[in-house]
């Protein structure tokens, strides 16, 4: 209906130019990514005498896992891929849990004060994290921890270096509660109502009735929790020294650093890409709507 | 949890909503007990690592705070500021972050607007498109970095692509080492990563605009371009103000493309106001300094979103 800007004097002739735009399109939006699963496959001598014709695109020739094998044999690139899974999967899941009972505290409930805080949630949504970042590195470093050594609980001080210090901070989110506020306002509050006359305490309406209900606002938040986890960059790299505790997008970075083989840096490129495309491709409709309710706020 | 609210009924005034069967004094109380309980770890957590940072950007900003220091944080007014302004880094940082933002933020919300109305079709195979200009926005802007690295290395991708179609004529440069080319280098690819994002947010206002008003528009024999400055561009008042906002704010808090490709060189020409403050923050240890600039990052983005908006709300 709507190929407005294209105009309706020659259709035909426009309806075949927005074709091929949109395919060169897709080449162009492509071909970083064609490019680096194919080079990691490839020796470095290849990937270069490849660059001059279409075969960059293609994995012909000496094409190997090679380049996978020398990552790990440089680099503990499994600890990483397995640190970030575990600091993405926990934020997701504790955050997922977190933010929807504020958010059922605040959209099902009535007490004192919720207005205020409501608000105070969604104010901070207009400040942005680098604003305060390095007072956090800071902040952070002077917090207590309980560790349990045996039997004997010690308290040290400082979070610098610790799986917490990359999970703790991300957990509440104000996007997050106000994505379940909205989603929660669309469910009839009748079925609250029912479920008390039946004796359903307060938590148990959340767990029973209304999270039930909420697939789709758990998904988006899932999605728009994952995301920034698994890409994180900025935080870690200023927290977190140890290569134990190092995520993948640091370990990258760390890695680029040594000077290795573009094939490998190609490699290890791809392993940490290649399961947040599939989970993309296997998700797009709910991914793309996810980050397009982001836009809808506005 | 460590919330504690004060247990007296709730004033009529304060508990709207539909009626409730339970309507007691102690049903009340617990609500307001279980509500409190329940919204408590969110919270506590925003308390801890939102409020306190925040507050503690505008205190340490004034004190000679150090990362990793024995001593406590000395208040020494506004020196850092004083520093800061006189501080030739500083006002590079800002004049790159300003360059990348007046460029980045039309030229990325006009082609995300013409991929929307692009894809905004009901042909087959239109899924297939949007998938794939929206593959870069899930890629992690680390990789991304990595990938642009090498396609515009002295002897990469895009080099290679220059010799090829000139004839060897012009070898081109090293793009990310020319002062001249170093940042543009980064615009494009920023551009290139984010601008799926925009793509469909465009969309979702796009699709709001009901079918019946270009109907009317054909009917009267309307053109092409008419009926996009006469229909579409004002019914995207408000998808416009945010996208405007977004790439905004994005653009201001530009690091990872920097942190990866350039670390702020060559000359300076890439170095930005967020790169600033992790620099002299993390790697300096000058907390308090580091503060500073985060603080003008802050006034920054705050300025330039509420100009906007007003802008926006002007032109209804």
């Amino acid at each position: 209906m709507t190929t407005t800007a294209v105009g309706t004097q020659r259709p035909q002739r426009n309806a075949f130019l927005v074709q091929v735009l949109r395919t060169l399109l897709v080449a162009f939006f492509a071909f970083p990514i064609v490019f680096m699963l194919v080079s990691s496959f490839k020796p470095d001598a290849q990937i270069f005498a490849d660059l001059t014709s279409y075969k960059a695109f293609l994995p012909l020739g000496d094409v190997s896992w090679d380049n996978y094998r020398g990552v790990f044999e440089r680099v503990p690139a499994e600890r990483m891929l397995l640190n970030s899974i575990v600091i993405s999967a926990v934020t997701v899941a504790l955050g997922i849990v977190i933010n929807s009972m504020a958010a059922f505290a605040l959209s099902r409930m009535r007490w004192r004060g919720r207005r205020v805080v409501l608000a105070a949630i969604i104010a901070t949504l207009i400040v942005p994290f680098e604003t305060f970042a390095l007072p956090l590195v800071w902040w952070v470093n002077k917090l207590p921890w309980l560790e349990l050594h045996g039997f004997q609980l010690t308290l040290t001080e400082g979070w610098l270096d610790t799986y917490q210090v990359q999970i703790l901070p991300f957990l509440a989110n104000a996007f997050s509660i106000y994505l379940f506020y909205q989603y929660f306002s669309s469910i009839p509050i009748e079925l609250d109502e029912a479920a008390r006359m039946d004796g359903a305490g307060w938590f148990a309406i959340y767990r029973r009735v209304v999270m039930p209900l909420s697939g789709p606002a758990v998904a988006t938040v899932a999605i728009l929790t994952f995301l920034p986890a698994w890409n994180s960059y900025l935080w870690p790299l200023m927290v977190v020294q140890s290569e134990e505790l190092r995520p993948v997008m640091v370990g990258i970075q760390y890695f680029f650093q040594l000077n290795v083989s573009w094939g490998q840096i190609m490699a290890y490129a791809s392993m940490i890409t290649v399961p947040v495309l599939v989970l993309f491709v296997a998700f797009q409709r709910a991914f793309i709507s996810s980050i397009a309710s982001a836009g809808v706020k506005g | 949890m460590s919330i504690t609210i004060a247990p007296e009924p709730l004033a009529p005034t304060l508990a709207p909503g539909p009626a409730r069967g339970i309507g007691s004094r102690t049903a009340r109380f617990r609500e307001t007990l279980v509500g409190a309980a329940m919204a408590s770890p969110a919270v506590i957590l925003l308390v801890v690592f939102f409020l306190v940072p925040v507050l503690l950007a505008f205190g340490l900003a004034f004190t000679n705070a150090r990362l990793i220091s024995p001593r406590p944080p000395r208040f020494v007014g506004a020196d850092n500021f004083i520093t800061l302004f006189g501080d030739s880094l500083f006002w590079a940082s800002l004049r790159n972050t300003a360059y990348f933002a007046v460029v980045v933020v039309p030229v990325q919300a006009g082609l995300a607007l013409v991929l929307a109305l692009l894809v905004n079709t009901k042909v087959r195979g239109t899924n297939f498109y949007r998938t794939v200009y929206f593959i870069p926005v899930v890629t992690s802007m680390v990789v991304i970095s990595l990938l642009w690295r090498f396609i515009y290395e002295p002897d990469g991708l895009l080099n290679q692509v220059i010799r090829t179609v000139t004839f060897d004529n012009w070898q081109g440069t090293d793009w990310l080492n020319n002062p001249t080319t170093a940042m543009p280098a980064i615009m494009f690819m920023s551009v290139w990563q984010a601008v799926g994002f925009h793509m469909i947010i465009w969309l979702a206002g796009l699709q709001t605009i009901p079918a019946e008003l270009y109907e009317a528009a054909a009917l009267d024999g309307a053109s092409g371009w008419k009926t996009f400055t006469h229909i579409t561009w004002p019914s995207l008042r408000a998808t416009r103000t945010f996208i405007l906002i977004t790439i905004t704010i994005a653009a201001l808090s530009l690091f990872t493309q920097i942190s990866v490709m350039t670390q702020g060189g060559p000359l300076d020409r890439t170095t930005t106001v967020v790169f600033m403050a992790v620099r002299t923050g993390y790697e300096q240890q000058s907390t308090g300094y580091a503060a500073a600039v985060s603080l003008v990052f802050f006034v920054l983005v705050l300025l330039v979103s509420g100009v906007q908006r007003f802008l926006t709300r002007d032109e209804a």
